[in-house]
């Protein structure tokens, strides 16, 4: 026995010692980049490896860490104990960031690639000056439907239809939810007015037993095996679930709709500014941009990328709509701490509607009555045991 | 009766083991969805091995996962044994606080354990304090209650008396603790390791929260995977990290085996010399 | 008195890393989201979540008392068996949850789903679709297969232990196998039962994600909630009082329980 723990021991410290972090101490320079998970190429099915690709160019190694949302990176670098040199935040969550000083501003003269961003993608709304962010992808929000069950969706009505009920998917995400309402009642989808959030809230409402569910990443898998019918999601994403199951459409709904812009940042408090610019600079690189947005599916801010895409996703024009239907979208903007706690409270009412406090109790009731029943029978054995032993005694 | 017990066990291995083995089957399948086979292909396993990162993040959550159930587990049967002696009042004290990893979300404890670690990082002027510390100093704490719950009962159902004999025949205390006491739960200690283990290997929500980025275990990433779906080549991990400690696990046992064979030929011959 | 001094690197731990963290959750209950002032604000609305904890409760109890029922006979069964197979099979019920939780949750949704595995089967067969989710029921096995191993193991290691001897006597005395297991058998389980009520019921109410992945758009949990309060809202207060709340309500839950079970037993059960 003895033996064997010590074997483990060295096991153990044998493969601790071999494969720690601080033995292979920073000899060489590093970056850490924070970006949404599985959003960047990383070799798979034979697309570029761009990380690989940029440390062979470059030398300097990447140290590469994940979120799953705009608002839990905020968290985290709210919560501070931990650096970045380069994050990939939201449109909106990057007009935070800087209303919060939390953004270092770039320093151009190492970012010369800058200059294939398209005029359009320049000094966006939420960085008017462009001090602070490098766009990395943009995309549209649009209605993704299976033709074989669903005729029209040329408007987000149809989300509300009711012969759809139970195939309908919805985001699980609050202010995508909400741009989805505000679009169908004609508000700005950046409203600050808390009459017009409840009305749209009371329309998500009414939505809600039509929803089959809110999801994110499920809609993949549901979409393409039929699961739902019908569901708002990224445009870029309709182009891989279109391939999985040809029945598939993509509509950009008449009422207007959202789109994004997801940018590359500096966060303060990094480590390493100009390593940090040098991957900037890097992921701006036409060719790199072309196949690594390629891989992503979502659109190029730089037309001059588009030469080394497949062409069918350079000609979609899913991915690039004409300038026409491009007029009826609408970016986020941050909303007031106000505005955003309003519109959070009233989708959780949104989520938690419907429930019936009478049904629960009743089922509580009887959950604790036969857990309490099982407990009485135990103590009961053990009273009977301990008299039955009290009278042996005697 | 032994019959049917053995059928409707046989039956919860079964439930307990489809997922596994659905898993298993996507990770040789050629589209991204678990329901539906498309064709077989061993590409999803050559796409892991091309893939760095992954298999960086697998080592990290294991030396994690071994490292913490390790240390949860040495600390935790320790504390059940001096809970164990305590008096009624202390002992429901310390076991309500036992119970407060396990009762509070887990979001609420990460996200407390990270503000707490970045104000001592603050304090000590280090401004990049979450990282393979912090990771493992919470993963040991959502560890220990585990633990203590599994050696808690066989410590109260051991004999008291057991030691006091032990401390007649001449044991020293110290022998006495280790040679009964600890031989006694045994069993207990390993089911607690065992969870610990599996425990930490699996956790995300509060090591997403506690780590920096130094140090990031596999489950953390595979949370973050909210825009796509999930790569079959994540299926072709596990399926490979499932088949590794499956292995492991058969040669272990058959080690054992072998071992106590041994044991009982030389206690035989011990008793035959007698 | 020595070995009391064993729980005191424990003891240590437990307030530097359980009890200052709580604290930090009081602070936050009692604070008010934007000012920092104390409120009693964020508990004050609790009330209307009531729906939620009780659903939380309901489904939580539900999924320990058949963790229970089918744990029990199982791990009775490895009990009996020879120790290198006990110790293999042990393993073999821990395994499974090596995987990752997340994986193992959507390969039950790609088994349940309407054009899931089973569905597709069960049709071949002409049955029609079958509503194996998202539903109370979908969430509760999810909820049972992933703690049924935190029932078994401690039941196991408990009925393990009984002495053999025991049993026979009891056979020896009249008894039939029913009566073996009702006066020997389960009370000498009842420390194991305990310990493994409580390692699936309190980390069942808190949890989250199975009931998004596999229950419908009401069947929202407590969890899910808390969740979402300090990840997208903003509002960490609210969900620390959630929390708050949470932890007292199972405080007293576990409290019911273990004061039946401490009732007059000699031996003692595990305190909580």
């Amino acid at each position: 026995m003895k033996k064997r723990i010590t074997v483990a021991l060295i096991l153990i410290s044998v493969l601790v010692s071999t494969f720690c972090p601080w033995v292979h101490a920073e000899e060489a320079e590093s970056i850490t980049v924070y970006n949404w998970g599985q959003y960047i190429s990383d070799g798979t099915d034979g697309y570029l490896d761009v990380i690989e690709e940029f440390t062979a160019r470059t030398g300097i190694k990447v140290n590469y860490i994940t979120y799953d949302s705009n608002e839990s990176m905020y968290t985290k670098l709210k919560t501070g104990g931990a650096t970045y040199d380069v994050i990939i935040p939201s449109d909106y969550m990057i007009a935070k960031l800087i209303e919060e000083d939390m953004l270092e501003p770039l320093n151009f003269d190492n970012i010369p690639n800058f200059q294939y961003i398209d005029e359009e993608f320049r000094n966006m709304e939420y960085d008017p000056e462009n001090l602070y962010s490098v766009p990395y992808t943009w995309g549209t929000v649009g209605i993704i439907y299976n033709t074989k069950y669903v005729d029209d969706a040329s408007s987000w009505a149809s989300l509300w239809d009711e012969r759809y009920e139970g195939k309908i998917l919805m985001f699980d995400n609050c202010r995508d939810a909400f741009a989805i309402a505000q679009s169908r009642l004609g508000y700005s989808l950046n409203t600050e007015d808390v009459e017009e959030l409840e009305a749209c809230a009371d329309l998500l409402k009414e939505q809600k037993p039509l929803v089959q569910s809110y999801v994110m990443d499920q809609i993949f898998d549901k979409m393409e095996r039929e699961e739902a019918w019908i569901a708002p999601y990224y445009a870029g994403d309709y182009l891989f679930m279109v391939q999985e199951n040809e029945n598939l459409a993509f509509s950009f709904p008449e009422e207007g709709y959202n789109v994004f812009v997801d940018a590359m940042c500096i966060p303060k408090g990094c480590q390493n500014k100009e390593g940090a610019e040098a991957f900037i600079n890097f992921l701006c690189d036409p060719e790199i941009s072309g196949q690594n947005l390629e891989y992503l599916g979502y659109s190029t801010p730089e037309t001059e990328a588009k030469q080394y895409m497949d062409p069918n996703v350079a000609n979609s024009d899913i991915a690039y709509p004409d300038a026409e239907t491009l007029s009826r979208a609408t970016s986020f903007v941050n909303l007031s701490t106000e505005a955003n706690q309003a519109m959070n409270s009233l989708w959780l009412e949104v989520k938690t509607a419907g429930s019936n406090t009478a049904t629960y109790l009743i089922y509580t009731a009887i959950a604790v009555v036969i857990v309490a029943v099982i407990a009485v029978v135990i103590a009961m054995q053990k009273k009977k045991k301990k008299q039955r032993r009290g009278q042996s005694r005697k | 009766m032994r019959k049917v017990n053995k059928i409707f066990t046989i039956l919860v291995f079964i439930f307990l083991y489809i997922p596994m083995i659905l898993l298993a089957i996507a990770s040789f399948n050629s589209g991204t969805d678990i329901a539906v086979f498309k064709e077989f292909t061993l590409r999803q396993y050559g796409n892991l091995f091309r893939d760095s990162t992954l298999l960086a993040l697998l080592r990290n959550s294991l030396i994690i996962a071994v490292l913490s159930s390790l240390i949860a587990t040495v600390m935790g049967t320790a504390a059940a044994v001096g809970i164990h002696s305590m008096g009624g009042r202390m002992r429901s004290v310390i076991m309500g606080v036992t119970n407060i990893p396990m009762t509070n979300p887990e979001i609420v404890t990460g996200v407390s354990m990270a503000l707490l670690f970045a104000f001592i990082g603050h304090l000590l002027k280090i401004n990049a304090i979450l990282g393979f510390g912090t990771l493992l100093i919470a993963h040991i704490t959502f560890n220990l209650p585990y633990v203590i719950l599994n050696v808690m009962p066989k410590l109260k159902q051991m004999d008291p008396d057991l030691k006091e004999a032990a401390l007649d025949l001449g044991c020293t205390p110290v022998q006495a603790f280790f040679k009964v006491v600890i031989h006694e739960v045994m069993p207990g200690i390993l089911s607690g390791a065992l969870m610990a283990f599996t425990m930490s290997l699996d956790d995300f929500i509060i090591s997403y929260f506690v780590t920096g980025s130094g140090f990031i275990t596999l489950p953390v990433e595979i949370y973050n995977y909210t825009k796509k779906p999930i790569q079959p080549k994540i299926y072709a991990l596990f399926t490979l990290m499932f088949a590794v400690i499956l292995t492991l696990m058969v040669l272990m046992n058959l080690l054992q085996l072998r071992d106590s064979k041994k044991k009982a030929t030389t206690q035989r011959k011990d008793f035959m010399k007698r | 008195m020595k070995s009391k001094l064993l729980s005191a690197p424990y003891i240590v731990w437990m307030i530097l890393f359980t009890l200052v963290p709580l604290g930090v959750v009081f602070y936050y209950a009692f604070a008010d989201v934007n000012t920092g002032q104390f409120t009693m604000a964020n508990l004050a609305n609790m009330g209307t979540y009531t729906p939620i904890f009780l659903r939380s409760i309901w489904l939580s109890l539900a999924a320990s008392a058949i963790c229970l029922v089918i744990g029990y006979p199982v791990a009775y069964y490895i009990s009996q068996t020879k120790p290198t197979t006990q110790r293999f099979l042990s393993m073999l019920i821990m395994l499974p949850m090596c995987m990752s939780f997340l994986l193992r949750t959507l390969a039950w949704v790609a088994l349940l789903e309407d054009t899931g595995i089973i569905n597709r089967l069960l049709s071949n067969f002409g049955i029609g679709p079958l509503p194996l989710i998202r539903n109370n029921g979908a969430v509760i096995l999810g909820m049972v297969y992933n703690y049924l191993p935190y029932m078994i193991l401690p039941l196991y290691s408990v009925m393990v232990k009984i002495d053999r001897r025991l049993i026979e006597a009891a056979q020896d005395l009249g008894c039939n196998s029913r009566q073996v297991f009702g006066k020997v058998i389960f009370p000498l389980s009842v420390p194991g039962i305990i310990s493994g009520i409580s390692m699936v019921f309190v980390p069942a109410v808190s949890t989250f994600y199975i009931s998004q992945k596999l229950g419908s758009t009401g069947t929202t949990l407590i969890g899910d909630v808390i969740e979402s309060q300090f990840k997208g809202a903003y509002n960490p207060n609210l969900g620390a009082a959630m929390s708050l709340v949470l932890m007292v309500l199972i405080f007293i839950c576990v409290g019911i329980m273990n004061h039946f079970g401490e009732d007059n037993s000699e031996e003692g059960m595990v305190t909580i």
